[in-house]
């Protein structure tokens, strides 16, 4: 039998009063990955600190055996500790631009581990650094020793982050959530890099993540955590060809999907438990629709089926497996009018580069730079892109947030940029916005009713004040809060209440259409699917029109009936969701739906490489030209023209225009 | 009536701020932020220990403002005359330390004056000593034999008064508390004593002896003796820098509360507008901070005193010329210090505009004096509050520095400055006068290391990003 390179043995880990992680147990095994997946407040990244000892001050870890490589990690002094971390084990943090020294070069700071763990002279550790360096991609590596990180973009700074954690050797990487502040594309990058090292170098590693994708293309094992405790364990196969816990096949049917558009997603009522007192019986009953009697007075044991798959439910011990959740009865779709509510002309935004009395006004960044897009009514228009592509900005832009600099949005046949103060201000309350942060987004002086007031009174959308507390009253059931929850504070709301309440606070001035900016990304699955479903609900009962700003294409693709990809400033491809989805035709639409980790495809091999560029500097010709497999010599020359496909498909690209001239010749 | 109030231009301002501040602790915030900020605060230990500290000083201070004129012995078949002198409530309380005048220089607790005097004896004999002062010690028959027992009684009568008066205050303080949380005496005892008690009272409660003893033992002293001797001219010098509290105190209040408008409107403007109405803003806060503040004081405070002199009719008293300089004092001093926080807010609100809910609000066509009234300046509360109180302290040492370079307060007003200018030439003096320089300095020390730790504490409670949870 092979020995675990690390096992865990009833882990009890507290924060303040808080049972954070409440008697984890599981084993990582060399060469492999382990992969521990929850959702936010479940305990996972302070599983990963204790294993450092790296935790807040606050916490304490209470008992339980950390053995790795024979010893008891528990046990060691701080400073054989020291010599652990960053030596027999690497760890890499979520957000890259904060775990790296803004005023060391990232060449200083991978030699300072080397010299600290390996004992290396300068010169060797120069060419070590280099040869690390090079080996996570960075291209040029000797010559980029000397850059620092404030010169490097997101992914690379992650490559870098990686190379330091490689640096002392370690037979053990703990990665925590490493691609989650990350774009799809570089995220498939960096997942390929952290395979393709674990491979090289037999690394055993520690994966955490909230990301059922992501956990698809890396693991080997897989342990998924619930408030503080692990309730399923199993390989990687095993776990998704047929998981066993309820809140595993929850998290499952909460994911959007292509097949299941017309229904809704499942989400998991209520919340997480308060963690700050003993359970009985098992942590999941509030939620779990499977639970009986005895759920709540005892708490489940372990169930050991074939295949080393095992989870805690009673439900397991009776053998009763349940084979699939309920989902909720089929939603009713907005049916989109053929009117057509926003139509947005050559829209430009662009910011210069320097501001003050004696800037040069000339150099300017064109965050948006000619975008053409209409919204039918009740209908979702998905605006899909990377960060930094501009599509936030169109968003604010529409919202008359941002003053654009050239081009046409009309609302209902208004032209929003051409108004004066006070037009504008009466159109105003018919086009709204939901912010991605549900926690920068509500301001945390004022009471929920204060928030929701505000637009209706500076929009006089009702001056009665008896009449307004009963509308809102509404409201705050139709998002699915309780009406008490109006004299309350936002901080007294989880993530997925607060945008609930943003949502409500949108409506409440009766919008024709919302602009929602990335609504759910800051969000667990479980409750983004809360919010879905709210928004989809919403639109049928409102016939709202919406304008879906994402990321995520299998969002988009569920909610949205068409789908416009933006690249640099730009619209590169825009058609029906099925068009975009099964048959895009963009090189750079291909590859961000291959870059999305996939539950049921291999992990994808065709991703594409190169960072994405910066609006400030674009290409001459397609500004893809830089990652495109397909680019021509003609693509350097001039930004392709637009092309319709179909009545709704349209693209931009050179190879697509040929492609069709050859078909239509044939 | 015997008296005539008389309301200075200071005192008007001093109990405004005062009831600003209760009115703000009296309005309800059940659940915001800013109060979870205030339960943080009192919970900690140096925050508690501090506040009481300067909590007494601000007492002394606010009845020190409260001026009045006594009547003048009536004269038959004449309208009540008034005394031209203003006096304050804390001087009739210190009506024998005020009165207790004596010739000269004499060290604290003494019984004898500082310089030797001629004196002619009854016998006609004629005798150069130290001679008995008029009043510390007096009572005494025979100064050599019963000083010490004396003093020493004082001390101890002094401690056990105090330290009944301080259990007598923590007997009131428990029943309040007991009345507020609506439990028995003996509920409370334990709540105190549980795991769960977050409310410093041991702290409190040692302060609070502390502070109680001290002041007792004071008083005891003060009672026959000059606890800090007296100065050049025989005045007490504990009397004098008890009176200089009031002068550093609104010298740190009124400066802020001058200044914090300017600095909070222009601050919060320039980072929301932007554009050519921060470079305006930008240029004017430059501008004056590239002239030496010192300079600029100096420069104005010459020129009101040239001012004041050509038109002496505007003062109808000597308090209210020293109270028209201390103002001045204040407005300068403000005019040379709302740069930082002005340049604080500036910053902190370049941020705050490009905030979601900011944003929301704007979407709303909410206007922008309604928006950074309501979605700006609440979060810059803690920025404005944790600024004062740390410049409070600098405040209060700037008194001193430019009294003593002769461009601060009146001459004729109590204040450390004026007590440590003046040591200058005591401490050239041989044998050295020390006690005055030491009397304003213990003061002024304490309260600006009180103002310092409450200033941590207030930091640590309200930033939100300083803080370790
Ligand atoms: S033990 Fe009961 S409540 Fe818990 S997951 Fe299983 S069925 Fe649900
Ligand atoms: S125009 Fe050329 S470079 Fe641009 S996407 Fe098409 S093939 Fe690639």
């Amino acid at each position: 039998m092979i020995v675990p390179l690390l096992r865990i043995d009833g882990l009890h880990t507290r924060l303040g009063e808080l049972r954070v992680v409440d008697g984890v147990s599981f084993s990582v095994m060399p060469h492999q990955t382990f992969a521990l997946l929850g959702e936010s407040g479940s305990g996972k990244s302070m599983t990963a600190l204790s294993i450092m000892r790296l935790l807040p001050e606050v916490a304490r870890i209470q008992a339980g055996r950390i053995d790795f490589n024979g010893r008891d990690l528990l046990k060691l002094p701080e400073s054989a500790m020291r010599d652990v971390r960053g030596g027999e084990i690497g760890m890499i943090f979520q957000e890259p631009m904060t775990s790296l020294n803004p005023v060391l070069s990232i060449g200083e700071q991978v030699i300072e581990t080397l010299t600290r763990h390996r004992r290396l002279h300068k010169r060797g550790a120069r060419e070590e650094a280099a040869t690390l360096l090079q080996a996570v991609g960075l291209p040029d590596a000797a010559k980029r020793l000397n850059v620092y990180p404030f010169q490097l973009s997101g992914g690379m700074k992650q490559r870098v982050m990686i190379a330091m954690s490689l640096a002392g050797n370690p037979s053990l990487l703990i990665a925590d959530e490493p691609t989650t502040a990350l774009d799809v594309t570089i995220q498939a990058q960096v997942l390929a890099l952290l395979r393709r090292i674990q491979q090289q170098r037999g690394m055993g590693m520690l994966l955490i993540t909230h990301d059922l994708g992501v956990v698809a293309e890396m693991a080997d094992q897989v342990g998924v955590m619930y408030a503080g405790e692990l309730v399923e364990i199993a390989p990687r196969a095993a776990f998704f060809d047929h998981p066993q816990h309820p809140y595993s096949l929850k998290l499952f049917a909460a994911l959007p999907d292509r097949t299941q558009r017309d229904a809704r997603l499942a989400n998991i009522v209520g919340n997480v438990p308060a963690l700050d007192s003993e359970f009985i019986g098992c942590r999941f009953a509030e939620r779990c629709e499977f639970a009986f009697s005895r759920c709540r007075e005892e708490s489940p044991g372990w169930t050991t089926l074939a295949d080393g798959h095992a989870a805690r439910c009673h439900l397991l011990e009776t053998a009763a497996v349940p084979k699939s959740v309920s989902v909720a009865q089929t939603i009713q779709l907005a049916v989109a009018s053929d009117k057509v509510l926003l139509q947005v002309t050559d829209l430009a935004v662009h910011f210069p580069l320097h501001s003050g009395l004696w800037a040069n006004r000339r150099n300017v960044i064109k965050a948006v730079d000619g975008v053409n897009l209409h919204i039918y009514q009740g209908e979702t228009l998905a605006l899909v892109g990377e960060s930094g592509c501009g599509k936030t900005t169109v968003g604010k832009a529409i919202v008359q947030l941002q003053p654009a600099t050239a081009g046409r949005i009309l609302l209902d046949g208004v032209d929003l940029s051409a108004l004066g103060k006070r037009q504008l201000h009466q159109q105003r309350a018919y086009v709204q916005m939901i912010f991605q942060d549900p926690f920068s987004s509500l301001n945390p002086h004022l009471r929920v009713i204060d928030l929701l007031e505000e637009g209706m009174i500076a929009l006089g959308v009702e001056q009665n004040a008896g009449r307004r507390s009963q509308i809102l009253v509404g409201l705050m059931d139709q998002v699915g809060l309780p009406s008490r929850a109006l004299q309350r504070y936002p901080h007294e709301f989880s993530g997925g209440q607060r945008q609930r309440i943003a949502i409500a606070r949108a409506l409440a001035v009766q919008p024709k259409l919302i602009v929602c900016d990335e609504p759910t990304s800051a969000l667990d699955v479980s409750v983004q699917a809360q919010i879905i479903n709210l928004l989809k609900d919403l639109q049928a009962e409102f016939n709202l029109s919406l304008l879906f700003i994402t990321h995520n294409l299998p969002v988009a693709d569920y909610l949205a009936q068409r789908i416009a990809v933006m690249y640099l400033g730009r619209i590169v491809e825009t058609g029906s969701s099925e068009e975009i989805i099964t048959r895009p035709r963009h090189p750079y639409t291909q590859a961000l739906l291959a870059a999305v980790p996939s539950l049921t495809r291999p992990a994808a091999a065709n991703i594409v490489n190169g960072d994405i560029i910066s609006a400030a500097h674009p290409p001459d010709g397609c500004h893809f030209r830089m990652r495109c497999p397909l680019a021509m010599p003609i693509c350097t020359e001039r930004y392709p023209d637009e092309m319709q496909l179909s009545g709704t498909h349209s693209v931009r690209c050179h190879a697509v225009a040929q492609a069709e001239r050859v078909a239509g010749l044939n | 009536m015997s008296w005539q109030p008389v309301v200075l231009w200071t005192d008007a301002l001093i109990f405004s701020l005062a009831g600003l501040i209760l009115f703000a602790f009296s309005r309800k915030h059940p659940h915001g932020q800013l109060h979870d900020a205030w339960q943080r605060l009192i919970q900690m230990p140096m925050a508690v220990a501090s506040g009481l500290i300067l909590l007494v000083f601000v007492v002394i201070g606010l009845l020190d403002s409260l001026h009045y004129r006594p009547q003048l012995p009536a004269q038959p078949g004449h309208a009540p005359q008034y005394s031209v002198e203003v006096i304050s409530v804390l001087d009739t309380l210190l009506q024998p330390l005020r009165e207790h005048q004596e010739k000269t220089y004499s060290a604290p607790l003494a019984t004898r004056l500082y310089v030797k005097e001629t004196m002619v004896q009854p016998g006609g004999r004629v005798l150069r000593d130290y001679p008995r002062l008029q009043f510390g010690g007096a009572s005494l028959l025979h100064p050599q034999q019963d000083w010490q027992r004396d003093v020493t009684n004082r001390i101890m009568r002094g401690s056990v008064i105090g330290v009944l008066f301080a259990a007598l205050l923590a007997a009131v303080g428990a029943g309040l508390l007991a009345m507020r949380r609506k439990c028995g005496l003996g509920a409370l005892y334990r709540q105190l004593l549980g795991e769960n008690n977050r409310l410093p009272w041991r702290t409190a409660l040692t302060t609070l002896t502390i502070l109680s003893v001290v002041i007792a033992v004071m008083v005891e002293l003060a009672a026959a003796y000059h606890v800090f001797g007296t100065d050049k001219v025989g005045l007490d010098v504990l009397y004098n820098s008890v009176k200089s509290i009031r002068t550093g105190l609104l010298i740190g209040t009124l400066t802020t509360l001058i200044m914090l408008p300017f600095a909070v409107l222009l601050g919060i403007s320039a980072g929301y507008f932007g554009g050519w109405i921060d470079d305006v803003i930008q240029y004017i806060y430059t501008t004056l901070n590239a002239i030496p503040s010192v300079l600029l004081i100096a420069a104005a405070v010459l020129l009101m005193q040239v001012y004041m002199e050509a038109h002496p009719a505007l003062f109808d008293s000597a308090a209210a010329r020293t109270d028209f300089r201390l103002l001045f004092l204040c407005m300068i001093l403000g005019v040379t210090s709302w740069t930082g926080l002005c340049r604080l807010l500036r910053g902190e609100t370049l941020k705050l505009r490009e905030l979601d809910y900011v944003q929301a609000a704007r979407a709303f066509g909410v206007s922008d004096w309604r928006l950074m009234w309501r979605h700006i300046l609440p979060n810059l509360y803690h920025l404005v509050l944790i600024s004062v109180v740390m410049d409070f302290s600098g405040l209060v040492l700037a008194e001193a520095v430019l009294s003593y370079l002769g461009v601060g307060v009146d001459p004729a007003m109590q204040s450390w400055g004026n007590m440590v200018n003046t040591a200058r030439l005591e401490m050239a003096r041989e044998p050295v006068v020390w006690w005055p320089l030491v009397a304003a300095f213990s003061l002024m020390f304490t309260l600006v290391l009180a103002a310092n730790l409450f200033a941590d504490s207030v930091r640590d409670a309200f930033d939100p990003h300083g803080r370790q949870r």
